[in-house]
């Protein structure tokens, strides 16, 4: 609790209203552009302020020992209790970190959005109303509540595709939305069985995250049965899984549920594309290293057998597609001519990182839940989920700085046809020099952030899955070749004299709006201890359990 | 932290570089706006284009940024020597004890992984080379880049590159070896590609990049495997630890049954290499590089880049060699392939080189070659002698490509010269070529060709084609008299030259084997002997093209540095290099060695005896005993290739419209096909690079993406519609006739849904407010809960 203005007012839960406030008081302002791009960067700058100091906060309490619990800052009161959900809020070292990437984000993305001409008090009002939803997620403890703040964060991206989107918009925004709710259904149908059958044991129904993560794996055990719904648990669970395995794997997006990427990340607005890329993908991981790993460490390592020849099992199934993930979505990169969708098939490419770390996470898990991990397992799986969540901290960074970029040539070209450019270096150097600082970040350059994740998911994953970690190097040197591609198409060759009257300089809006993702590139590649040992401890106490 | 302590000193080495590119980066501002085709903008590596505005470095950011980075590298050659002083002074032995120190980097549970600093010997010898070869590098940059529109950006780049050469070096784990390893690789790509407007240049660029990450992917696995086997990557506690060794060499490894964890490490790192040090089959980036300012291609070739892949190897050698004896013939599976690879590469490329007419292309082979003589030595367990042959390179090699970049100066001069005095109104017709140019680019949308390429009307004279060259020894002499001091070292001329007396080295060790009957000794020694004599016969073609005879064509008549900065510095370095070049090879004299042992190694070989001590006692091997044979074999194919050079480009010096008598003894077709570096450039464009793009455009974009994946969403789609359809058929009827309640909701839902979709924007929002709303009024309650529970 902190005192503001004598009303004790928790943390978190302002730290989530905030942004949604600061989108209703765009609504209620003038039309004049300037109030209203100088109004929603210092209401989302207070926003950021608020996110820094809640990380500050976690690693203050981290470093002094002061965390009892697994979570921070939480709080738990009743909400719906008919329903049996609740405010349960509170954060650990992962939600942290990617409350801090958001409340950095935002801004960025509103200053970027400076430059939209049409409703931009309706355009920052929802920007602003996306952070509710994204920093909802991270927050919440219950289900419930993570369910509404999962959907609500929809609704705002939706909007700002389809109204302030490329030619192609609506295609766009229909496949983006109706995708991502379809996948969502079977994850309510699931939280809803979850949350119900809490009930057997409990006596009522719960939707509290932490007591679900020791409650229902152990169901059976607990309830004394194996039947739920006059079907055995089993059969229940797997379905459960399922409904959660769709919806998020459509979100992060796993290959092959990506397709709606490239689209609405081609057509969205450039600060909506900064913040689906940086934040919104980490919704779906998150979500798998939340729920999905905690809820169903049996579901994951339970034999599947693959036409009668094959035998693995979920989280073996998971890494083949994270292995695909990276190649195909390294490949596909590489085949574009369009630049908005380059960089959309890197975070395919990229998050392709992030998912195998989870899946070792997950085969960790399983495994320290059935007590058949061993120490040296947990250790790679440590590597890997450090790993994994740094990449989604990296990759917030630079798929953020990268959309940033590609939308400013856009806004002064007017094309996305990559075709079409050529030579730009020579007219805008500084543009160029932080175009090839961001590519080489993204590209996974020692020395910069993104490296630092990557080699950590490849030593973490190397000794579980050899042959999809081998395999997956093709799509790491297909990374360099589209970056490369990328490089050469704006910057090098003979200058395009279509564009000689053009200023294809990058603008100090847009410079001021890179620069701390630049920093924060550099630094996490240089030192990620500011940041890793946050991630590491939560991490820790998350698989050390099997010891 | 103490400056004065040994241990702390190296953490700074690579600071002065990286300061410095940071520096220039941030400072040199962009303040000029000058017109493209000006006289201020234009030199002949960019194309000048009408009535465009460029932004350029003000002369004072120029200034500055030859300044900063100057000071940058001489801040690394001046602490460097201090470490080298202190290494000197150490009374205790050095090799067994050393300097270094380390802090936690990166949170690994409840350890840590750690990064820091080592100086052993393998590294003092490294931190004499490398900062040297770098400092006369810089100064040559001045005179070469001086009329560079870009020099600021070019001496930032050089910074970065030096600098993360000598974060290399000072690594004492082999995750910070990576490190310094890409980013030089980044830096190679961005100053291959440094007149980014030719097509000639960033295809090299990209190429160099793209051919060494396929061995970088590689060497990350080889890391991550030997981090996941070993739990740290530390060097002193892997390479100079048995047991650590033994381990690794008795586990069978993860794949690839029937090796062990050591050899697949190994075979994987030593890929890496293969990348970096463009060997066989991964040798095709380099000799492209050249597309770079020459000083690149000494950056890349002598002092950092290549050399990096070569230490790399001899750091991780005891890793390489765990489980094997490779003095008692028994080699592991990472020294085979090294000394196979090292030996075919040293013959192949010496092959390729003497066919080549491009005056930095034929070093740029010669370059290969000699890589191939060091990671066969290595191969065959010669690792001091490939140490040595590292080092005596670098200077010979170094102070080759800059002499042969004052000689592309100079003819550039004499282009200058010619051009000037031909047609002195070529001003204008300059600016109608650039017109058109400009002109085709619009036609054609995507201007993939070059602008200053085959579309020009006159022929574009070559300054570096040897065969536009000739008696370059009148005008240009001090670049003439070191250009021969350091083509005699590396064609290895006897006694007097570094170059022989580390090949010599090498030559000794694999002898011994070859008496022992070891199969890759004697392949080592034969096939190093054969590319030895090749390497001098080219040389010395190469030193009769240019320099010698008369003059080929007016430029070459009136090639030189003219007066002044520029040809200061441009000399000066070639000097100090030239001293190196003879001089540095006495260090390493065999003891045994007849008279020379006696006078330069009274009591033990000096450089055998300070890098020996970097092993592991148990793992270090005396110096092979003399053998007449293997000395007499350098003695005969040094001079034999040198003579016969001699005889067929000195004695009668090729006159202008000769064809070369080389392709009278090769015949036309291998003459061809060594001209064309046996077709593997357009062997891989078929096989790799058309196929990727085929593969990523085709397969996995259009077919798998949009084919079958959307196409499945879509079905899935439409079959919602259908059934959507269908309900609303249904609904209709149940409406009219039955008249229920149930479907009336269901039809206002479709209505509501239908309003949904007319696509007006005030719905939308007015919808979206709503739920806004909504949300808000939740919070409030909450925040109301919140506030009586609080």
């Amino acid at each position: 609790m902190i005192n503001i203005l004598g009303l004790q007012i928790d943390p978190l839960s302002l730290l989530v209203v905030a942004p949604s406030v600061a989108a209703f008081i765009m609504l209620l302002l003038p039309k004049q552009k300037m109030i209203a791009k100088w109004a929603a960067l210092v209401m989302s700058l207070i926003v950021g302020g608020i996110a820094v100091g809640v990380f500050v906060d976690y690693v203050n309490a981290s470093n002094a020992g002061s965390i009892v619990s697994q979570y921070h800052l939480e709080i738990n009161v009743p909400w719906f209790e008919l329903l049996g959900a609740s405010w349960h809020i509170g954060i650990d070292g992962i939600s942290a970190t990617l409350i801090l990437l958001t409340g950095i984000l935002t801004p960025l993305a509103i200053l970027i959005s400076w430059e939209i001409e049409d409703r931009l008090n309706m355009h920052l009002a929802l920007l602003l109303f996306f952070e509710t939803g994204l920093l909802g997620v991270f927050v919440s403890l219950d289900l419930m509540i993570f369910f509404v703040f999962w959907e609500l964060s929809l609704v705002p991206m939706y909007f700002l595709i389809n109204q302030w989107g490329g030619p192609n918009r609506q295609y766009a925004s229909t496949k983006f939305m109706i995708y991502s709710l379809g996948g969502s259904l079977g994850f309510l149908l699931a939280t809803q069985l979850i949350g119900w059958s809490a009930s057997t044991v409990l006596g009522h129904p719960t939707f509290d995250i932490v007591t679900l993560t020791t409650l229902w794996p152990t169901l059976a055990q607990q309830a004394g049965s194996n039947v739920l719904l006059g079907i055995p648990i089993e059969t229940v669970k797997a379905l459960a899984f399922i409904g959660f395995f769709l919806a998020f794997a459509i979100k992060v997006p796993v290959w092959p549920f990506h397709t709606w990427l490239p689209d609405a990340h081609g057509e969205a607005p450039t600060a909506g594309s900064m913040l689906l890329a940086g934040v919104m993908l980490k919704l779906g991981a998150y979500g798998f290293l939340r729920l999905v790993i905690p809820l169903f460490p049996d579901v994951w390592i339970a034999p599947i057998n693959l036409l009668g020849a094959f035998e693995t099992n979920a989280a073996g199934i998971f890494a083949f597609l994270a292995m695909l993930g990276v190649v195909l979505g390294a490949f596909a990169a590489f085949g574009q001519t369009d630049i908005k969708r380059l960089v959309a098939y890197s975070s395919v490419n990229h998050m392709g990182f992030v998912v195998m770390g989870l899946a070792v996470t997950a085969l960790a898990y399983g495994h320290a839940f059935a007590g058949t991990s061993n120490s040296e397992l947990s250790l790679h799986a440590i590597l890997a989920t450090n790993g994994a969540v740094l990449q989604m901290f990296n990759h917030g960074l630079s798929s953020a700085a990268m959309f940033l970029l590609a939308g400013a040539i856009y806004h002064k070209t007017h094309t996305r046809d990559m075709t079409q450019y050529g030579g730009f270096w020579v007219k805008a150097p500084i543009y160029g020099a932080i175009f090839i600082f961001t590519s080489m970040a993204s590209l996974g350059l020692p020395g910069l952030n993104g490296f630092v994740s990557e080699f950590l998911v490849v030593r973490g994953t190397w000794p579980v899955y050899t042959g999809l970690t081998i395999v997956s190097m093709i799509g790491l040197l297909f990374t360099g070749a589209y970056i490369l591609k990328g490089i050469r198409a704006v910057l090098h060759g003979p200058f395009n004299m279509h564009w000689r009257d053009y200023n294809l300089e990058i603008e100090l809006r847009e410079v001021v709006a890179i620069a701390p993702l630049l920093v924060l590139m550099l630094v996490t590649g240089i030192v990620p201890n500011w940041i890793l040992p946050i991630i590491n401890s939560s991490v820790t106490a998350m698989l050390g359990l099997g010891g | 932290m103490n400056i004065n302590d040994p241990n702390f000193l190296p953490w700074l080495i690579p600071v002065g570089p990286l300061l410095a590119f940071l520096i220039i980066t941030l400072i040199t501002n962009r303040s000029k706006s000058v017109l493209a085709t000006s006289a201020e903008y234009g030199d002949h590596n960019h194309p000048g284009y009408p009535g465009l505005k460029v932004p350029v470095v003000s002369d004072l950011g120029r200034v500055a940024s030859i300044v900063v980075g100057l000071s940058g590298i001489i801040a690394a050659w001046l602490i460097s020597l201090n470490v080298v002083g202190y290494v000197g002074g150490f009374e205790h032995h050095f090799g067994e004890e050393v300097f270094g120190s380390s802090v936690p980097w990166l949170a690994t549970g409840t350890t840590s992984f750690n990064m820091g600093v080592l100086v052993d010997p393998l590294t003092t010898i490294m931190l004499i080379m490398v900062p040297l070869a770098c400092t006369m590098i810089f100064i040559y940059s001045i005179g070469y880049m001086a009329h560079d529109p870009r020099q600021a950006r070019f001496f930032a780049l050089i910074s970065l590159f030096a600098g993360a050469m000598l974060t290399l070096v000072v690594a004492d784990n082999l995750l910070l070896l990576f490190v310094g390893w890409e980013i030089m690789g980044v830096c190679s790509y961005l100053l291959i590609g440094f007149w980014y407007e030719k097509e000639s240049a960033y295809k090299a660029a990209i190429k160099a990049f793209t051919t060494t990450r396929v061995a970088d992917v590689v060497m990350l696995l080889g890391i991550a495997y030997l981090y996941s086997e070993t739990g740290t990557l530390s060097f002193r506690d892997i390479l100079y630890n048995a047991e650590v060794l033994n381990h690794l060499a008795t586990t069978p490894a993860i794949v690839f049954g029937g090796i062990s964890a050591a050899g697949l490490i190994g075979v994987f790192l030593v890929i890496g290499t293969i990348g970096k040090s463009a060997q066989f089959p991964l040798h095709v980036w380099l000799p492209d590089a050249m597309e770079g300012p020459t000083p690149v291609s000494a950056m890349i070739h002598a002092a950092a880049m290549v050399s990096a892949g070569i230490y790399a190897i001899i750091r991780m050698y005891p890793l390489l060699a765990a489980g094997g004896h490779p003095h008692d013939g028994d080699l592991t599976s990472p020294l085979t392939l090294m000394a196979i690879v090292g030996a075919f590469t040293a013959l192949f490329a010496a092959t390729i080189a003497v066919a080549q007419n491009d005056v930095k292309k034929v070093l740029a082979y010669s370059t290969i070659s000699q890589l191939g003589f060091m990671m066969a030595a290595l191969g065959i367990g010669a690792y001091i002698a490939a140490a040595f042959h590292l080092i005596t390179h670098a200077f010979f090699k170094a102070l080759l490509f800059m002499a042969s970049g004052s000689v592309i100066h100079g003819m550039e001069h004499g282009a200058h010269h010619v051009h000037e005095h031909a047609h002195g109104d070529d001003d204008h017709g300059h600016d109608e070529h650039a017109a058109h140019d400009a002109h085709a680019h619009d036609d054609h949308g995507h201007d993939d060709h070059d602008v200053h390429g085959e579309a020009h009307a006159e022929p574009h004279f070559d300054p570096q084609d040897m065969m536009n060259m000739g008696g370059l020894r009148k005008t240009m002499p001090v670049t003439f008299y070191t250009f021969l001091i350091g083509g005699l070292s590396l064609a290895g001329f006897p006694l007097l030259t570094a170059g022989f007396w580390s090949k010599d080295e090498i030559l000794a060790d694999a002898y011994l084997g070859l008496t022992h009957g070891y199969g890759p000794h004697a392949l080592v020694f034969v096939c190093l002997a054969v590319a030895a004599f090749l390497t001098a016969f080219y040389t010395m073609r190469q030193l009769g093209l240019t320099f010698w005879g008369e003059p080929r064509t007016e430029e070459a008549a009136h090639a030189n540095l003219g007066q002044g900065v520029v040809s200061v510095t441009m000399t000066l370095p070639l000097i100090i290099l030239a001293f190196f070049a003879i001089f540095a090879g006495f260090v390493g004299v065999p003891s045994d060695f007849p008279i020379l042992g006696s006078i330069f190694s009274p009591e033990h070989n000096p450089f055998h005896h300070f890098v020996g001590a970097t092993l592991l006692p148990e793992m270090q091997s005396a110096s092979p005993p003399f053998n007449i044979v293997p000395v007499l074999t350098s003695f005969v194919v040094a001079l034999g290739g040198l003579g016969l050079g001699y005889m067929m480009y000195w004695r009668k010096p090729l006159v202008a419209g000769e064809p070369d008598p080389v392709i009278a003894i090769l015949g036309d077709g291998l003459y061809t096909t060594l001209k064309n570096k046996y077709y593997f450039d357009e062997l891989y464009t078929a096989i790799f690079i058309k196929p990727s793009q085929w593969f990523s455009r085709v397969v996995v974009s259009e077919f798998i993406d949009k084919g079958v994946i959307d196409t499945i969403l879509h079905l899935i789609a439409r079959l919602f519609v259908w059934t959507g359809d269908l309900i609303k058929v249904l609904n209709l009827w149940l409406i009219d006739g039955v008249g229920d309640g149930i479907p009336r909701a269901i039809g206002a839902f479709g209505v509501w849904f239908r309003r949904i979709q007319t696509g007006r924007a005030q719905q939308y929002l007015l919808f979206i407010a709503i739920a806004a709303i909504l949300i808000g009024i939740i919070f409030a309650v909450s925040a109301g809960i919140l506030q009586a529970g609080g």
